[in-house]
């Protein structure tokens, strides 16, 4: 009778915990293809044109393409959980990063040979625009107490403009091997570069959230600003706060994704990638009304989403397709997180446990 | 069924995992009965309600109408007001950008047109006819809580309800607005109506209804006539032990305020952008002492003001005779002031957080951004907490909006304990919790007064506040009208001076 | 106050009339321009730096631009433009059809209608002109090439464009027909990228994980060819001059004809965005009573091969 209560409240938990649902869902790729195709995990060593020895594969192209995704999941996660919305400027503030970057390291000019600018300097300076456009978005929302969508409704509208008029138009592209380091490979070392980026960023994160209280003055806010304002929290600069961490992971990203091809094509760049930044922060099984977040939940999402991406790649599924398929894992997952459904879900297992007891 | 019964409960069971909200529980209702379903937070009151309109599905049990040969089911609260049980919460549930006519069908006509013109004039008969103050075509935002409150009394009884559920309807009204809800309940109680009402005031009990039923952990512990149980006898029962004597607990504490030496805090002139007029306040080293006053009287706007939760708009304030500016709450916090403010759920905790977080958040503000507890430490802090205040809950990892409102109410109290406040203001610590946590609070504030602490309590029992306060400066209309002390502590004397001098 | 009020509006009205007709009586020839996202590629970001060099008040012009690629906007603006009264709407229809009013519009205002680069469905007496590239011919040079090149086995990744666009219409019809027709001829994969760069990688990098051969990379614009060079690059798999997969590109960027230049791609059809100084050409003509010799005119738009490929090709197509 004990083992039983302790059986049932196993599942219920299991079906309750936060990260229950992006790993059922990427257990069910996983699955997917282990039985369609075993192949989809095949993974090889080759030599790149460089000459660098790469790994290659389904895998490897999962976590490779991910990375962008991830860098801003985990600052999505921050922001609506303090703000209670979504910025959907993420596309277009990485256009602005993109460009920023590409315009100092080509030193002005259509195309370079050679990198004009410092990396560093380049990258800096990227993270600095996007963190002030995330300040003006945080501003918005936290000071003049803007619906969040409705504030970065002016930099998804704009940010693509600005981009462009960042280089007068131009397209810059670069063909330094160096700058594409960071998107592709480093000499000597087969594992793509924003592989390491992403575990970078993801480490970095997780020291702050643990050195400082970021994620419980975040959450105190999203849950209830008046009484975080009577505890001594100053709500308005922590929405500010989280506006310009996104900002940083807006740029990095934009790095990530300039430095894959050097060039960069303002109104295709990153294009939607706000929404699928979004999704991940709900596959994570985090609440879009702010409040609790767990930002490994929505790195989880994220690597879900591009798993789903390259799968159905992997299939022939034409890519203007990708959405509808994406539009799918929408409606699982918002029928799948209603209280509704898990409560018959968890009763279903309820009783199944019971059966599968009597008949022991 | 009993002769006369309108609705009975038979053996109602209750169950959430690792829980059993209700066992066996009997309840019967009678018609033109007002029944007073009363126990402590989590004793299963509500639980007991939600099972009756179908919020929650009962786990056993039946439950029997008058006019139904079979036990009747109950699914949804769609099925309950089907079948005559119409419910009114504590927390208006109509809609403020709707008329009141509006509220009162919303949600009824089978038709897709409304016409308009019948339904106002409908809706302003059954107003009349009930006496309520409002006409239909008000905007219900417009309206007094009570007045909301009525309206949505008054769409119940119009839905033809045989048994009207009232669930804490008065923890928002003041006094006149409860006499105003009393008169409906008692011209409802002579149309042959049994109204169930669920309450924490005990002398409204007395004022207004014909039995109780008391419910303990989850379990029935009797159903009494009104006139054969005396207070003290009820609140054992509730509490399931013999209660304190309660009159006593100020002398036993032992406090006394060192009341020569300069004061902890003073303020002069100070006022704030919620509209309240130039006040003093003093308090010294061990003393407690209270605002008193009508709701809205400007009691809590006077100690918002100290903490810097409103905009001070002009005044100095002293402590320990040093000056100090306050212009926000962390200015408060970090001079040593702790604030539980009135309202618990808007203010007072953070939701979703986990009862250890809630208790540690003051103090971490305080300590910084960058340094947070360990783990460790802070499950030490929540625990000693828990422990010291006897929090009832699973864990420290429990979020706090899952435990009853004393509850909650006590991990507040920790949170700033927690900081170790010189001077710690609570206001209305007692409101909408149960007797047991009321009486802990009320000597936990005198214990610490006897540590040393000062302490201002706020509370609209009186009562309460002659037990623990030795000063109390009276309110009227965001004024401070009066102050009183010592011998001049009494109820009529209080009474006296928030009426205002022209009497007598 | 309000006669002043009053006094100054009619004064403001006449004022502005009197610029009006200014205008008209001016030398300046009235002209807008519709046109599609200049970042939409380099191609089209060409395309409008040459339109907004030509059309200028030095060269005798009062031009308004508009640009963007959704078709529904672009219809609001041209009939906009035509209440405006504009001598000539130069257009670059986002889409071939919906242009219906518009053209009658027009016609009644006697707007004079000259289409550029892209072509939309309709009479030809719709309009004095157009000046366009021909999709399809672009699409058979391209693979009239490749087939020269005598493979064994054609194994293709087709990397499409925004789907239904005219460029894309034209570029996939004539490879569609020519593996459909020939046994030798087969694509690995057939998919849009929507003329994105990064999309285009994705795929390609797809193709390589999942094992398949290819020994051909047909993407209908340069930006996609270079997405797919850059999962070629990633893997080791060689190409261009020598190399074991071929790469065809379209559209007119410097740096794409450079590529091919340098043997890294193998070939680029010419997209020549420089309708510009032709649709200059053709109203001078026009308002001199000159009426253009035939209505359509298509832009001569040769194939570029690496191994013919020369500097000089360069400097004179690219953009």
């Amino acid at each position: 009778m004990k083992e039983k209560r302790s059986n049932e409240s196993f599942f219920r938990r299991l079906t309750r915990h936060q990260l229950f649902i992006p790993v059922a869902a990427l257990l069910a790729l996983v699955l997917f293809n282990l039985i369609a195709d075993p192949s989809f995990f095949a993974i090889s060593l080759k030599e790149n044109s460089l000459g660098n020895p790469v790994l290659s594969g389904n895998i490897i192209s999962v976590l490779d393409n991910a990375s962008e995704l991830v860098l801003l999941a985990i600052g999505m996660t921050l922001v609506t959980a303090s703000s209670g919305g979504q910025d959907i400027s993420v596309g277009a503030t990485m256009a602005i990063a993109g460009s920023v970057i590409l315009r100092l390291v080509c030193g002005g000019q259509v195309s370079a040979d050679t990198m004009q600018a410092p990396l560093f300097l380049a990258v800096l300076a990227g993270i600095v625009v996007t963190m002030a456009f995330g300040a003006f978005n945080g501003a918005l929302v936290a000071y003049f107490k803007i619906q969040p969508m409705v504030a970065t409704l002016i930099m998804f509208t704009a940010g693509r403009s600005i981009a462009a008029w960042i280089n007068n138009n131009q397209l810059p592209f670069i063909n330094d091997v160096a700058f594409k380091y960071a998107g592709t490979f480093l000499p000597g070392i087969p594992v793509p570069t924003p592989v390491f980026i992403t575990l970078f960023m993801i480490l970095v994160f997780w020291l702050v959230l643990k050195f400082t209280n970021l994620g419980l003055y975040t959450q105190a806010v999203g849950i209830n600003a008046n009484s975080s304002r009577l505890n001594g929290l100053d709500p308005k600069k922590i929405k500010l706060l989280t506006y310009v961490i996104l900002g940083a992971c807006v740029a990095i990203a934009g790095f990530i994704r300039v430095s894959r091809s050097g060039s960069i094509n303002y109104s295709r760049i990153a294009e939607n990638i706000e929404m699928d930044a979004i999704l991940a922060v709900a596959l994570g099984g985090n609440s879009l009304g702010g409040g609790k977040f767990n930002v490994y939940g929505s790195i989880l999402g994220a690597y879900v989403i591009q798993f789903l991406t390259t799968t159905l790649y992997k299939y022939n599924v034409p890519s203007t397709a990708l959405p509808a398929y994406k539009a799918v894992v929408v409606i699982l997952l918002v029928v799948l997180s209603a209280p509704v459904v898990r409560e018959k879900l968890s009763r279903m297992k309820k009783s199944s446990a019971k059966t599968a007891k009597e008949v022991a | 069924m009993q002769e006369g019964a309108l609705l009975e409960m038979r053996g109602i069971c209750k169950y959430f995992p690792g829980v059993r909200a209700l066992q066996d529980v009997d309840f019967t209702l009678r018609a033109g009965e007002i029944h007073a379903l009363m126990g402590e937070n989590g004793a299963g009151k509500s639980t007991l309600i939600k099972c009756l309109t179908g919020v929650y599905p009962k786990d056993e049990g039946e439950i029997y109408m008058a006019g139904h040969d079979k036990a009747v089911t109950i699914r949804s609260p769609q099925d309950a007001q089907n079948i005559g049980i119409s419910t009114v919460y504590q927390e208006i549930t109509l809609c403020p950008n709707l008329t009141v006519a509006e509220n009162m069908y919303i949600g009824r006509t089978k038709d897709s047109f409304t016409n308009w013109r019948k339904m106002n004039q409908g809706a302003g008969k059954i107003l009349k006819d009930l006496g309520i103050p409002a006409a239909p075509n008000q905007q219900l935002s417009n309206c007094s809580i009570a007045v909301q409150q009525m309206v949505a009394i008054a769409r119940a009884v119009d839905m033809d309800c045989k048994v009207l559920i009232l669930d804490e309807p008065t923890s928002s009204l003041d006094e006149q607005e409860v006499q105003k809800l009393f008169g409906l309940m008692r011209d409802l109680k002579a149309k042959g109506v049994g109204i169930i009402f669920v309450t924490h005031f005990l002398e409204q009990v007395y004022e207004v209804c014909d039995r109780i039923t008391v419910l303990r952990d989850g379990q029935l512990v009797g159903e009494y006539v009104i006139e054969d149980m005396p207070r003290v006898l009820l609140v054992s029962k509730m509490l399931g032990k013999d209660l304190d004597d309660m009159a006593d607990i100020k002398s036993e504490s032992g406090a006394t305020a060192d009341m020569s030496g300069t004061p902890v805090l003073e303020a002069k002139d100070l006022s704030s952008n919620a509209g309240i007029k130039p006040f003093d306040f003093s308090i010294h080293k061990g003393e407690v002492n209270g605002f008193t006053g009508l709701l809205g009287s400007g009691r809590s706007e006077c100690v918002r003001a100290i903490f810097g939760a409103d905009r001070v708009t002009g005044g100095t304030v002293k402590m320990d005779g040093k000056d100090v500016k306050i212009h926000k709450p962390l200015d408060a916090m970090k001079s040593g002031i702790g604030y539980l403010p009135e309202d618990r759920k808007g203010d007072g905790i953070v939701g979703d957080l986990s009862v250890r977080e809630n208790i540690i958040l003051a103090l971490q503000v305080m300590k910084g951004f960058f340094r947070p507890f360990s783990r460790a430490q802070a499950e030490k802090f929540a625990d000693e907490y828990i422990k010291k205040l006897e929090i009832k809950t699973a864990s420290s990892d429990t979020p706090i909006n899952s435990l009853s409102g004393g509850n909650q109410q006590k991990c507040i109290v920790a949170r700033w304990l927690l900081t170790d406040p010189k001077y710690l203001i609570l206001d209305e610590p007692t409101r909408g919790i149960d007797i047991g946590t009321k009486i802990e609070i009320q000597k936990l504030v005198l214990q610490l007064a006897a540590e040393g602490k000062s302490v201002t309590f706020i509370s609209s029992e009186i009562d309460e506040m002659l037990r623990t306060c030795s000063r109390l400066i009276v309110m009227r209309d965001r004024k401070a009208v009066g102050e009183l002390s010592g011998e001049d502590l009494t109820q009529s004397k209080i009474m006296a001076t928030i009426a205002g001098g022209d009497k007598q | 106050m309000k006669k002043i009020l009053a006094i100054a509006l009619a004064l403001a009205m006449v004022l502005s009339l009197g610029a009006v007709a200014f205008a008209a009586d001016g030398d300046l020839i009235k002209v807008g321009i519709i046109n599609n996202d200049p970042n939409e590629s380099g191609y089209r970001t060409a395309n409008d730096a040459a339109m907004r060099a030509t059309f200028t008040e030095e060269n005798g012009y009062e031009a308004t631009f508009y640009n963007n690629n959704d078709a529904a906007q672009q219809i609001a603006t041209a009939q906009q433009m035509i209440q405006d009264e504009v001598d000539f709407l130069l257009l670059s229809p986002g889409s071939t059809t919906g242009w219906d009013t518009v053209l009658q519009d027009a016609a009644d205002a006697g707007t004079q209608i000259i289409l550029f680069d892209r072509m939309l469905e309709a009479d030809e007496s719709a309009y004095v002109a157009a000046v366009v590239s021909d999709m399809a011919a672009e699409g058979e040079t391209a693979v009239t090439w490749l087939e020269e090149q005598g493979l064994d086995e054609y194994n293709i990744i087709h990397i499409q464009g925004h789907m239904g666009s005219d460029a894309q219409l034209g570029r996939t019809g004539a490879l569609d027909e020519k593996v459909e027709a020939e046994d030798n001829w087969n694509y690995v994969t057939q998919q849009t990228a929507d003329w994105n760069e990064e999309t285009a990688r994705t795929i390609v990098q797809s193709v390589i994980d999942s094992g398949e051969e290819f020994n051909v990379i047909y993407a209908e614009n340069n930006g996609m060819a270079r997405g797919a060079v850059a999962a070629l690059d990633a893997n080791g798999i060689t190409h261009g001059k020598d190399g074991d997969v071929i790469v065809i590109g379209f559209d007119s960027d410097k740096w794409a004809m450079e590529s091919v230049l340098n043997g890294e791609w193998n070939y680029m059809g010419l997209c020549n965005p420089m309708q510009a100084e032709k649709v200059d050409q053709i109203i001078k003509d026009l308002m001199e009573g000159v009426e253009p010799e035939e209505k359509i005119i298509y832009s001569d738009e040769p194939g570029f091969d690496c191994e013919t490929i020369t500097q000089e090709d360069v400097d004179t197509f690219g953009t």
